[in-house]
């Protein structure tokens, strides 16, 4: 695999921004490092039951990143502004559908599901 | 807009293989904005999920049906096909066409194989009386879940065109632009995934 990417290198200098063999052998490392981490925290009993899903949060959010820069080659390079640019709008509406939904339903849940007192409900 | 695509669209194919040589950038520009609006119909699922995550109606919650190194197999076979679409990749821009194919190929296998294990897991459930119809809970699990296997399925399907075209036409301008949004779909459904596991399966055993 290394020799072809020494006969890539050279057909390789008009497009920049598709990664090397390199970028996706340490995308794809990290990738798999971050994942068994994930499934780590989980299955192993070993981590404080408080620091699981934070830990399991921050491996997700980390391979997520990783797998964009290493595999979609999102940068902040000028070919790539627009793409980032629509993926952060998108990752802020995101939150909004996301976060919104959970925290209304949330409230809704601990306001509305007294099992008994239904009468002194407004 | 629309027209003006379709212009762009014949434009390369009159023009052919290498004197014109169009890098597709505007094509993908759309490609990624058709992903990203994708992205917001897997949040509302994700967010559909969340809210329902706890109204198991009495039948049988995550931590009881979920297999967690089932779910590790599956994970890994997405990830490697990932990686190997990325050689696919790299040897489009080095003008291979026959390792292009064959590298699609193996993609395939390990797509192929991560959708066989997906259907063989919602059979198992189904069998179990853990259908989508048993509670909130698994309605909004079997979508979410499923959804993500359609587009993986969506994908395998269009690997084969491409190994097709790819044998037909080689590596012209139009394969190089529609190989490029295929990369762009297959690497984007593996970041889905992992959204996927950590937030249903990973969270949904504790």
């Amino acid at each position: 695999m290394a020799s072809q990417h020494g006969h890539a290198s050279g057909a390789d200098h008009q497009h920049a921004g598709h990664g090397s063999l390199k970028s996706y052998i340490v995308g794809f490392i990290l990738s798999i490092v971050l994942t068994l981490l994930s499934f780590g925290c989980v299955m192993s009993g070993a981590v404080p039951h408080d620091l699981i899903v934070p830990g399991i949060v921050v491996f997700c959010v980390a391979q997520v990143l990783v797998q964009l820069v290493f595999f979609l080659h999102l940068s902040t390079a000028p070919g790539q502004r627009s793409n980032l640019t629509i993926g952060v709008f998108t990752v802020l509406i995101i939150a909004i559908v996301v976060v919104g939904s959970l925290w209304v339903l949330h409230n809704m849940n601990v306001n509305m599901m007294h099992p008994l007192p239904m009468t002194s409900m407004g | 807009m629309s027209s003006s695509a379709i212009t762009a669209n014949h434009d390369v194919i009159a023009h052919g293989a290498d004197e014109h040589h169009d890098d597709g950038s505007k094509t993908l520009l759309g490609f990624w904005i058709y992903l990203m609006s994708d992205c917001l119909i897997f949040s509302a699922l994700f967010a559909t999920f969340g809210v329902l995550a706890n109204a198991t109606a009495g039948g049988p919650s995550g931590k009881e049906l979920f297999d967690l190194p089932y779910v590790l197999g599956e994970t890994m076979l997405l990830l490697v096909s990932s990686f190997t679409f990325g050689v696919a990749m790299l040897n489009m821009h080095a003008e291979r066409r026959n390792k292009v194919i064959g590298w699609l190929f193996i993609t395939l296998l390990f797509g192929a194989a991560f959708v066989a294990m997906e259907i063989h897991e919602f059979a198992h459930l189904i069998h179990e009386g853990a259908g989508p119809d048993r509670s909130a809970f698994l309605s909004s699990y079997f979508t979410l879940v499923g959804t993500h296997g359609l587009h993986v399925t969506c994908g395998l399907i269009w690997i084969v065109v491409m190994m097709d075209m790819l044998r037909r036409y080689g590596l012209n301008d139009a394969v190089r632009r529609r190989l490029s949004c295929l990369s762009l779909f297959w690497h984007f459904l593996d970041v889905v995934w992992i959204c996927v596991f950590t937030i249903v399966y990973l969270r949904g055993v504790l």
